[in-house]
């Protein structure tokens, strides 16, 4: 167990090492000309995300929780959405949507008779565009936190706010909204580290940020060193968020000083407010999902035929299997772990536990780089060992492998699945083993006929999820994969990249769809979830 | 030996810490007892000791005079013919009502499970919800079919644990009662753990009153609110106050409020001082009476007064009146002691 938290932690310490690696001089290079650049680029995306995901998802959370409007329980779990869209698939929908030939454009020419030139319109590849991208579909982890908050705010909190004379739009912003706040800056920060996770949709846009320097110092300066010490400086950045989300949810807990839940207020709207509401939940929806949607399918039945050969079907078998096999993967190891904790509830076991579940917040480029290079030293050990003695090259043995990808997304995505496992174990108090036992049962015919029951959804969840994840993560792959294997994300990156949008259609309309799972299992419990009934 | 349950000097801990000290009692077939005590004490330890989720340090149990636990051995909790019913019950969520009373019955035959599920249903007045799911009970209702469920395989000890610390107060006596008849019904040795006197003198035969992992006095309800051996059960059993008094002959002392005379030997020599436990009971309200005290504080119960009274000595003592006496505040009352049991402690 320690073991296994070591070695999954090993590619964290690893890039956190490099912050004390002396520079070279490709490092004094990335200082002189672009560090600053990356920096400043950085900063604005992440300040223009949070005020976003923050305006749009808490906005959302409140209609839907507290008011009465048409459409009002679709809205409850629609606006979930988006989250089924991984940045880069949107990204490039939206550019072949408002590009100088996309419809959009072509549409307002042949309407005006303008040509090229004679009229404004903005660049979507830019700063602004992928502002607007990651709020879109980055709003929902706001949306789903800051909701769930309102939704546990108790009846009474609420009551006696009006009837110490406050409005029902103060009593939102001086007791509502103060009281969601823990939960509000926890899902803003974790729109912001997948925003700083991204890889896909900055290098599409040619936005210089870390994760698109890590990959040109590595890939185009071949500098290893410089890359990995541009990756602990993100690191840098994530911890701080994790710090951020992780200490806002501790404050939450203490929040609730009322435990009675009667049925909440709802503020019937009327007239234009009803409108008002109706168009604030439509429109991130519509540009969120719909919009996007619909492009990618229209696109899909234009190219379907030319695309979808022998070699899509490979890639798409290699996707869902490689999927499949880390999920499984993912599901044991977290099995493992949670029972161990049950059964040795010590520090260190704790301790490493808590170690796993820290590398989501990780971006896939650092864990990518983390990865390779301890196993890249190893290989050449290895290597060298083997044919100084023997005079064998065995060349990369796991760095150019499918264990090193494997060993990336354990690092990434197993806290995933180790939450999911936690939960579902959590549920069965320790009072039911008992309860069990003192029926005559022995812990192996516990396990079988009260456990597996009761964790068989647990299981299947954070088997999915972890699968839908793997299936849209594309940075680790892109850089991991051995040569020659794709997979379904890294073909949609690489025929946009190409500026053949429609032609990646298919592939990125099959990861939006497998997106769309965790979506609606959310969104199934949504409504229902909610303290007390 | 005919005993059903023995705990013979019973030491027992978690980790380094020592929980248990010397606890040793005994219950007969079809008798009821009961661990009473303040939270910490160590009263649920006990239970768990004998259920087998603890062992025993030193010491030993015995169920049905087979040896379960010694400092060597500790029979594992499934093949000791317990059965137990948890604080918070602990149902099998995706069990049905029926199947949750059958799980313990998987020895017997398939149509002796159903008869015997369709009894422990009938016994607890449940038969209406065995196809129900347990989170669509109320907790009475989740209590009573965890009851039956403990019940259901006639086990050779039944142990409760708290089991009415999730119900609302008015409902707890009742339950305790009910519980207590079917207990009886079936004629099953039982163990109780509770924090609330009331619960304990509801259902239980024999109470031990448990402190820091000792039990300070072993008996019935009665005997523990009038013959507490020590002053923490006089303290924690019931209500009163500790006044001082002078010890006046072998059976006789003299307090403020008068002389007292008791039944049994005084532990003291004539001359000494003593300190004597005076119950709200057994100060009466009289206005014949010579002795007198002002009302310091009262509460209205319904059926009867508690004053809070002080004397001219300023010692203050408790008195418990009929509903029809209603005195104002400040008030001087007559009273007069009436003690059946005298109660008294060598001074410290």
């Amino acid at each position: 167990m320690i073991l296994l938290a070591t070695l999954l932690s090993l590619p964290i310490f690893t890039i956190a090492s490099f912050l004390l690696y002396p520079s070279n001089e490709i490092w004094q290079h990335l200082h002189e000309t672009v560090l600053n650049e990356y920096l400043l680029n950085s900063a604005l995306l992440m300040l223009g995300v949070a005020a976003a995901t923050l305006v749009i998802g808490v906005g959302c959370a409140w209609l839907t929780s507290l008011c009465v409007f048409p459409g009002k329980k679709l809205f409850a779990w629609a606006l979930l959405m988006p989250l089924a869209f991984p940045g880069y698939i949107i990204a490039y929908t939206y550019t072949g949507m408002f590009d100088f030939a996309g419809p959009i454009q072509t549409w307002i020419r042949d309407l005006t008779g303008w040509g090229y030139r004679d009229y404004y319109f903005p660049e979507i590849r830019s700063l602004g565009g992928a502002i607007t991208m990651f709020s879109l579909v980055l709003y929902p982890y706001v949306y789903l936190l800051s909701r769930a908050a309102f939704l546990e705010q108790s009846v009474c909190v609420l009551e006696v706010s009006r009837t110490l004379g406050c409005s029902v739009w103060s009593s939102f912003y001086r007791v509502a909204l103060p009281l969601a706040r823990p939960a509000i800056v926890a899902g803003v920060s974790l729109a912001l580290m997948e925003t700083l996770a991204d890889y896909g949709t900055v290098s599409f846009f040619g936005l210089g940020v870390f994760t698109t320097g890590i990959f040109r110092t590595w890939f185009g300066l071949g500098d290893g060193a410089a890359a990995a010490k541009l990756a602990a400086i993100l690191l840098m950045f994530v911890f701080t968020l994790v710090i951020i989300e992780r200490w806002s949810r501790k404050r939450a807990r203490y929040h609730h000083t009322s435990s009675r839940y009667g049925s909440l207020p709802q503020y019937r709207l009327r007239g234009y407010r009803a409108l008002l509401a109706f168009c604030a939940c439509f429109f991130p929806l519509l540009f969120g999902f719909i919009l996007p949607a619909a492009q990618l399918g229209l696109w899909a039945l234009e190219t379907y035929d030319s695309m979808v050969d022998a070699s899509f079907v490979a890639l798409t078998l290699n996707s869902v299997l490689l999927a499949a096999s880390a999920a499984a993967l993912a599901v044991a190891l977290a099995l493992f772990l949670a029972y161990g904790k049950r059964q040795f509830s010590g520090k260190v076991v704790t301790a490493s536990v808590r170690v796993v579940a820290t590398g989501y917040a990780i971006p896939g480029t650092v864990v990518a780089v983390g990865v390779i290079i301890p196993l890249a030293w190893f290989d050449n050990r290895i290597d060298s060992l083997l044919s100084d003695h023997f005079g064998i090259s065995t060349g990369l043995l796991l760095s150019g492998s499918l264990f090193a990808l494997m060993f990336a997304y354990m690092v990434r995505f197993l806290a995933v699945s180790v939450q999911s496992v936690e939960s579902g174990l959590g549920k069965i108090r320790q009072s039911m083993d008992e309860a069990a036992r003192s029926l005559s049962y022995t812990p192996s015919q516990i396990l079988l006929r009260v456990h597996l029951p009761l964790m068989k959804a647990t299981v299947l969840t954070a088997f999915l999820i972890v699968f839908v994840d793997v299936m849209k993560e594309l940075p680790a792959t892109l850089i991991l994969r051995p040569f020659n294997f794709n997979t379904l994300a890294v073909r949609a990156f690489e025929l946009a990249g190409d500026e053949r949008l429609a032609d990646s259609s298919t592939a990125a309309l099959m990861i939006v769809a497998v997106g769309l799972v965790p979506v609606l299992l959310l969104s199934r419990g949504i409504s229902a979830a909610r303290a007390g009934s | 030996m005919t005993s059903q349950l023995d705990v013979e000097n019973l030491d027992a801990g978690y980790d380094d810490q020592q929980v248990l000290n010397q606890v040793s009692f005994s219950l007969q077939p079809g008798e009821i007892g009961c661990m009473l005590g303040p939270s910490g004490c160590g009263k649920t330890t006990v239970l768990r000791s004998i259920a087998g989720f603890e062992a025993a340090w030193r010491g030993r149990i015995l169920i049905d005079n087979r040896e379960v636990s010694n400092s060597e051995f500790s029979l594992p909790p499934e093949r000791r013919n317990i059965g137990m019913v948890f604080q918070d019950f602990a149902l099998f969520p995706h069990l049905k009502v029926e199947d949750n009373v059958r799980f313990g019955l998987q020895r017997l035959g398939r149509q002796e499970q159903q008869a015997r599920v369709q009894e422990m249903l009938a016994i607890v007045g449940m038969p209406a919800y065995a196809q129900a799911y347990p989170h669509q009970l109320s907790g009475g209702q989740q209590q009573r079919v965890a009851l039956a469920r403990a019940m259901a395989p006639s086990p050779a000890i039944l142990l409760l644990d708290e089991p009415f610390s999730n119900m609302d107060v008015e409902l707890r006596e009742q339950l305790a009662r009910e519980v207590r008849s079917i207990l009886k019904l079936e004629n099953n040795t039982a163990v109780l753990v509770t924090h609330d006197q009331n619960e304990a003198f509801a259902m239980a035969d024999q109470i031990c009153v448990m402190n820091e992992g000792s039990i300070m006095q072993q008996g019935s309800g009665y005997d523990l609110y009038h013959r507490p051996l020590n002053r923490f059960v006089a303290d924690f059993i019931g209500q009163g106050v500790i006044i001082p008094a002078t010890v006046e002959s072998t059976t006789t002392v003299k307090t403020d409020l008068g002389r007292i005379q008791g039944k049994n030997r005084i532990d003291a020599s004539p001359g000494s001082m003593v300190d004597v436990l005076i119950r709200p009971d057994d100060v009466v309200h009289d206005d014949a009476s010579g002795e007198s005290a002002i009302v310091v504080e009262k509460a209205f119960r319904g059926a009867d007064f508690l004053y809070f009274l002080r004397m001219d000595s300023g010692i203050e003592v408790m008195c418990l009146a009929p509903s029809h006496h209603n005195h104002k505040i400040n008030e001087r009352i007559g009273i007069r002691l009436n003690v059946d049991h005298l109660v008294t402690f060598s001074r410290t």
